[in-house]
């Protein structure tokens, strides 16, 4: 190396360069009072984010999955430690609580953990609230180009045996614990059965239903319906709602078989490098307002009091948030044990495959 | 030797070679032309307009992609740098040496990271930094980037150092007899446009990656293909067309430098 | 002479310490956890993702053996994952071939230009390779989608009256990889074409052998290691591609990519598994790599 280190212009020249190049990039990355946020895709306006940092001063950074598994799978393989919250799905928080990767509220250290609705604050799958806060509510079933199909479509055979001529122009969420909750609730079995003949027989209705669907995509999954490149897609309802806004000649299904509802929670994830400002970001959509003009946005509901004013007048009556009179009750997907969990996972392989 | 019977002219091979042309200029012509286009949906055309640039740079989401650019580039030129330096090293000890025993092993090793499929690097790279708990981050970018990037820096040095004959070396030695001199005044200007030309490319090559990167980043530090990623799967929205013009661009300037400066003659430089 | 051996020693003695560098980032970096992903497939998964340092084949097995949907039935040959591994050899081969099916013509029409032209042609069929992948990638997808500019134009010409319904299919996913790696065809077949001697053919001419038997008998079998080149390195990648499955097949034909990366990220957590899957598509790389260095030896002989 000596002869190449005598050459000191050289070596001095790519020195200068180098260092001032790291400490730019570094000092982008490097200012006080941050927080990182690992979020559903297309699930919080810019503005209310900009909103926080001008209240706070606290400089935000997002990045975002699209779907639970993802973003458990994520933060097991090494994510873990350098987020501060994340938006789990009910199922989720259990799961995650179970996998060690929450951080514990401590009482007091929210200011507006009062504004909880009640019914959403001794939650099953969170007793007590001890590590989420509400977010967002809403159900997963599907939508139907109503110029492509005019039949009945309050049934889930509309995915998993659909007529002649919806073949083949589905799109389903690249979601496992929503389909499967579906298809269960379908065929009539309870979730996370231990039940051979009724786990082979899910095995095989998805089988044969995934003969006629087109695509697996959740992000896409409004896009897909605006551009027509499918005439049925699984569907989040108020995702549903901005797909309809945007052009597509859709309506929302209550199927009678059941109804696939969900609760998204903010959670305070294990070795938050922001602690801090993780709790005041919670606090911060704990405020009606704020929460309300996420609900405007994404068009689901919130869980929070007194958020009414602050929404806008139409989402109280679109179809999306409305079920007809006679629409079953509400499940939320389960969290399995680990035998069927690794038989579900099976099952979607074969699906996926 | 009549040329209508030479099998240098075969009837047909023209329209294909245009046709390859075709295929391969279309979509990125179409995402060209669609950025410009007025009308919110994609599918409609609405005039001309240069609002969705106007967008990336003023928009809402302008700062997420800024800082995506920012990322992307630093890490580009920090990642060029050190990858083409230690190509540049790993060149002349290959070629410019004697042969030696592990010489094809060498090369085999230096070619590794084009031979493993990306996303086996991808994965064994994530969770190697998990398990020696190295920190995902604007770092483990960089990291990831300087390794993949070697192979694209070297076959350019080493093709260049391979061009240079010994003459000029001898002729040195007979001068000088200095190693140093020699490297500096003979052997380095020489092969100054393979290093430029291996420097360009990684850059590039570190600019586009997304597959790895995307395994490999941590919270809040994002490059553009990632960003680009994530925007897109959503829907191809004309904002990320206008996006993809400019990256593309990019690209395009960068190999069209470094094609000129591999084909500067040898020659010319001596003079 | 004495002055040329001294002379070409000029670095020898530093050669260990040019070397070092490359050895140890690509060590550290790239062998050790390749390595690690090879331990990984032996040891025992951990639920929901993660490892558990016990020794087992669990991975293997797994990817050869069904023992049905609760394994306790008798293991038979587990199809699953040796469909998904063919699908991707035969996805990689159909794409390989239409790459040679265009690119030969192409390269060969480049080669046979005068210089001048040959060097720009050559540079029109690099330029799209250095463009981002994923924005190729999505270009191709946003060009061939059923509402998409080649469905409407052929519509609006009458041509055809319902969209081709090219995306989210097989066809689409060998479209991407085709168009992905053309350019790595076109420029080995080139290399080699260029370096041919054309008074082997000429003199094959004035025989009165046609052009195409001219080119299958002698142009053909001396630029076939350009050819091997070509396919190798448009076969290797497709093998393992990753975008193209999920953007243009609609994420629900896996490739070995998307299988592994769903055992990572996705639904299934089984890291062994994913690191088993990893070591054999690698196999399957090095073994076409060893396959080919050998054909290349041979025809260097000949």
């Amino acid at each position: 190396m000596a002869g190449l280190i005598e050459d000191k212009n050289m070596i001095k020249k790519f020195l200068v360069i180098s260092t001032i190049a790291f400490t730019l990039g570094a000092s982008s990355s490097s200012s006080e009072g941050k927080l990182s946020i690992y979020h559903w895709f297309e699930y919080i306006p810019q503005e209310l984010l900009n909103k926080f940092s001008e209240e706070t001063g606290i400089d935000v950074t997002m990045d975002t999955y699209d779907s639970n598994e993802t973003l458990l799978a994520n933060l097991k393989a090494g994510k873990i430690g350098s987020f501060d919250v994340a938006v789990p799905g009910d199922y989720m928080v259990s799961i995650m609580h179970a996998e060690g990767l929450l951080d514990e509220i401590q009482p007091g250290e929210l200011n507006n953990m009062g504004n909880i609705q009640s019914q959403w604050m001794d939650v099953s799958f969170d007793p007590g609230r001890k590590h989420s806060i509400p977010y967002q509510w809403g159900s997963t079933s599907f939508s139907v180009n109503r110029d492509e199909y005019q039949g009945d479509i309050r049934t889930m055979g509309i995915i998993f045996d659909p007529p002649e001529e919806l073949k083949g122009k589905i799109n389903v969420l690249d979601s496992q614990g929503e389909v499967i909750a579906m298809a269960s609730l379908y065929l009539g079995i309870p979730q996370c059965t231990t039940d051979k003949d009724q786990l082979r027989s899910l095995d095989e209705l998805l089988q044969s239903a995934k003969e006629n669907w087109a695509s697996f995509n959740s992000d896409g999954a409004k896009d897909v319906l605006v551009s027509g490149d499918a005439s049925v897609g699984m569907i989040w309802n108020g995702f549903g709602a901005k797909a309809r806004a945007e052009g597509a000649n859709i309506e929302y299904s209550y199927p009678r078989e059941g109804l696939v509802v969900w609760m998204d929670n903010v959670v305070l994830l294990k070795d938050a490098p922001n602690r801090e400002n993780a709790l005041k970001f919670m606090d911060f959509l704990l405020e009606p307002e704020n929460i309300a003009a996420v609900t405007n946005y994404a068009r689901y509901s919130a869980g929070v009091e007194g958020v009414d004013q602050f929404l806008d007048a139409d989402l109280k009556s679109q179809p999306e948030s409305v079920p007809p009179a006679d629409a079953p009750a509400g499940s939320f997907v389960e969290p399995c044990d680990e035998d069927v969990q690794v038989v579900y996972n099976q099952i979607w392989t074969r699906v996926k495959q | 030797m009549t040329l209508a019977n030479s099998v240098r002219s075969i009837p047909g091979f023209s329209i294909l070679a245009v046709l390859c042309l075709v295929i391969l200029y279309a979509p990125l012509l179409v995402v060209m032309v669609y950025s410009f286009n007025d009308s919110v949906s994609i599918t409609i055309w609405g005039g001309f307009s240069l609002r969705w640039y106007e967008q990336i740079f003023f928009g809402l989401e302008a700062e997420k992609f800024q800082k995506a650019a920012w990322n992307s580039i630093t890490i580009a030129f920090m990642a060029a740098i050190v990858s083409t330096t230690i190509a540049f090293s790993a060149a002349v000890g290959v070629v410019r040496t004697s042969p030696f025993k592990g010489k094809n092993l060498n090369i085999s090793l230096l070619s590794l990271p084009i031979m493993v499929p990306e996303i086996v690097t991808a994965v064994a790279t994530l969770i190697f930094f998990s398990m020696i708990s190295f920190k995902l981050g604007y770092t483990s970018i960089l990291v990831a980037h300087i390794v993949f990037c070697i192979p694209f820096a070297y076959l350019p040095i080493s093709a260049r150092i391979q061009s240079i004959e010994k003459v000029y070396e001898e002729a040195a030695l007979d001068l000088y007899a200095n190693r140093k001199e020699i490297f500096r005044s003979i052997l380095l200007p020489l092969m100054l446009p393979g290093i430029i030309s291996g420097f360009l490319l990684a850059f590039i090559i570190s600019l586009d990656d997304f597959i790895i990167t995307s395994f490999v980043k941590g919270a809040g530090v994002e490059t553009l293909p990632t960003a680009i990623f994530g925007s897109i799967k959503q829907g191809i929205k004309p904002d990320i067309m206008a996006l993809s013009t400019l990256l593309l661009l990019v690209s395009t300037l960068f190999v069209t430098i470094s094609y000129f400066l591999s084909r500067a003659d040898i020659k010319n430089k001596l003079n | 002479m004495t002055q040329v051996y001294k002379q070409k020693r000029a670095f020898d003695s530093l050669r260990i310490w040019l070397l070092l560098p490359s050895w140890v980032t690509i060590g550290i970096f790239l062998l050790i956890p390749v390595g690690l992903m090879l331990v990984i497939s032996f040891m025992t998964k951990e639920f929901r993702g993660g490892v558990i340092w016990e020794l087992s084949l669990a991975a293997y097995d797994q990817f050869l053996f069904d023992r049905g949907l609760f394994g306790d039935e008798p293991p038979t040959i587990q199809w699953t994952y040796i469909v998904i591994f063919l699908r991707s050899i035969v996805q990689a081969a159909i794409a390989t071939f239409f790459c040679l099916l265009i690119g030969f013509p192409t390269a060969f029409f480049i080669a046979t230009r005068d210089s001048r032209n040959r060097t720009f042609w050559i540079f029109l069929v690099t330029v799209p390779y250095w463009v981002n992948l994923l924005i190729r990638t999505v270009s191709l997808k946003f060009l061939i989608r059923d509402n998409g500019p080649i469905n409407e134009f052929m519509i609006s010409l009458g041509l055809i009256s319902e969209p081709l319904g090219l995306i989210n299919t097989n066809l689409a996913v060998q479209l991407g990889l085709f168009y992905s790696y053309l350019p790595f065809m076109v420029l080995p077949i080139y290399a080699s074409v260029e370096r041919f001697n054309f008074t082997f053919s000429e003199a094959a001419a004035d025989l009165y052998a046609d052009k195409w038997s001219t080119l299958r008998r002698i142009v053909l079998p001396i630029v076939a290691p350009g050819i091997a080149a070509g396919c190798i390195l448009v076969f290797i990648p497709s093998l393992g591609a990753f975008l193209a499955p999920d953007l243009l097949g609609g994420a629900k034909n896996f490739m070995i990519g998307s299988l592994i990366e769903e055992q990572f990220k996705g639904n299934a957590g089984n890291w062994p598994f994913g690191a088993a899957a990893s070591m054999i598509l690698l196999t399957m790389v090095l073994i076409a790599l060893m396959l080919y260095t050998r054909q290349q030896a041979k025809s260097e002989l000949t």
